[in-house]
């Protein structure tokens, strides 16, 4: 559902550009809003939440589409953990769709997915991994769920088909979420070079966080 | 030990040479199982009574850090289903185990396990004291037992598969489970491989709308087989298989 916010830019507590193919990790309290706006149009940004008190609790994709019954987040999704508590509250989406199916690129399965010789190009899951062990506190690989793409559109067909469609974002468009405790995000700014939904072309977002 | 339930008959054509069986197994309504299924062996899974549901989860028995991984799976296949031809993939680009046979033509790879909350309030609380091993058992809680069993925690539980199940979702979005999917005997076979550590339940579907708890089992049969032809249908089935293959084939050289 598409829904405008009324929060203004200029009164937000935190607000950066995360470059294409960099991951950011950053606590955001209960009752602050994040917003991640897409700046150039049709850009993925791979995003995981951890309970910020046991990161045992983390984003669980499948928790979130069953609770809700659609396996598309938008406005009003709420992004449930794997111990059954919501993390975040989507509370606008210009965009309207965004996928929590297709999980996260990997050098692994680009590999399968394109060729073996794309073994040395950066995906999303070094990103992860990176930005975990220099959080460090106790996160490793082990603990990279199953993420949220926001900006993505991976539809699935009543046939049991799934298929990555052209974008459904465009620059400027953005999502926002409440938190409803106090969580740890992380997001990978997608590097994937290998896939047509991005027009091969890897863009920044921007990262807001009101009080 | 006698199972109280028949083992459902295995078709003609998945039972083999008999002297490949290694050997058979039941789960119980509600219960679960784990075995670490070795590369060249496959694992039959057959509904006896009709209507099961088996939540799974599979891992590199060598190092379980890597296991199976929902979305690599569904992306490099461009499915939101699995059925015999399709594979398992782990988050290392390796195919643990693949779909060889199948009667039911779909299971459901997205809709997670149910926890204790949730199947309390569905279901009520009917605890051990009462009704001993009839007590209601949830799939989450059961994955996390048979996790600690092997060193690992609530961390380590990734997105199971629920065979015997039916998940459709509309061009909306919405998801519906379909009643009556599974019936007695159907079945599906996996083959391994790598060396599989699979841990398994039978708990009901968390999207089953039947308000009683009535978990359902299931019988198992392990068997030797030969390794993948060069023209296997699960290797060939797609061009991101054949590489999935080539990467697993790989490991063990």
């Amino acid at each position: 559902m598409l829904t405008e916010s009324a929060l203004d830019p200029a009164t937000a507590v935190y607000d950066a550009t995360v470059p294409a193919g960099e991951p950011w990790i950053h606590e955001i309290r209960a009752g602050q809003t994040l917003r991640i706006l897409d700046l150039e149009g049709n850009q993925a940004a791979d995003t995981l939440f951890y309970n910020a008190h046991d990161y045992e609790d983390r984003y669980s994709a499948q928790d979130t589409i069953r609770d809700q019954g659609n396996i598309y987040l938008t406005t009003g999704s709420r992004l449930q953990s794997l111990k059954g508590h919501t993390l975040l509250t989507i509370t606008a989406d210009t965009c309207g769709r965004h996928d929590t199916l297709g999980g996260a690129c990997a050098t692994e399965s680009n590999m399968v997915r394109y060729a073996l010789e794309t073994r040395h190009m950066h995906a999303c899951r070094q990103s992860f991994v990176k930005a975990i062990a220099g959080w460090g506190r106790g996160l490793d690989k082990r603990d990279i769920g199953h993420n949220i793409n926001f900006f993505m559109n991976v539809p699935v067909t009543p046939e049991g088909r799934l298929t990555f469609e052209d974008g459904v974002s465009a620059p400027g468009k953005y999502v926002e979420m409440r938190a409803e405790m106090d969580v740890l995000a992380l997001v990978s700014n997608c590097p994937q070079l290998n896939n047509p939904c991005n027009a091969y072309n890897p863009t920044p977002v921007r990262v807001l966080i009101w009080d | 030990m006698t199972p109280a339930v028949a083992a459902a008959p295995v078709s003609e054509a998945a039972k083999g040479p008999a002297a490949d069986l290694l050997f058979e197994d039941v789960v119980r309504e509600g219960a679960t199982w784990s075995h670490v299924l070795k590369r060249g062996t496959a694992l039959r899974i057959s509904d006896t009574l009709g209507g099961a549901n088996v939540g799974a989860l599979f891992y590199n028995w060598e190092n379980t850090a890597e296991r199976y991984n929902m979305p690599d799976t569904l992306k490099a296949q461009h499915i939101a289903r699995l059925t015999g031809g399709f594979v398992l993939y782990s988050d290392m680009g390796r195919v643990l185990c693949s779909i060889t046979d199948d009667t039911l033509g779909w299971h459901d790879p997205l809709s997670g396990c149910g926890n204790a909350a949730q199947a309390r309030a569905k279901y009520g609380d009917a605890g051990y004291q009462a009704v001993r091993n009839d007590c209601v058992k949830n799939a989450y809680d059961a994955f996390v037992i048979e996790l600690a069993k092997y060193g690992m925690s609530a961390r380590d539980l990734t997105a199971p598969v629920n065979f015997f199940s039916r998940v459709v979702v509309d061009e909306a979005g919405a998801m519906a489970f379909v009643p009556g999917h599974s019936r007695a005997g159907d079945a599906v076979e996996l083959r391994a491989e790598m060396n599989v550590l699979v841990i398994l339940n039978t708990c009901q579907h968390p999207l089953d709308p039947n308000p009683r708890y009535e978990p359902k089992p299931v019988s198992l049969s392990v068997r030797r087989v030969p390794p993948p032809a060069a023209d296997d249908r699960c290797r060939v089935s797609r061009p991101e298989n054949e590489r999935g293959f080539t990467l697993t084939e790989r490991y063990f050289l």
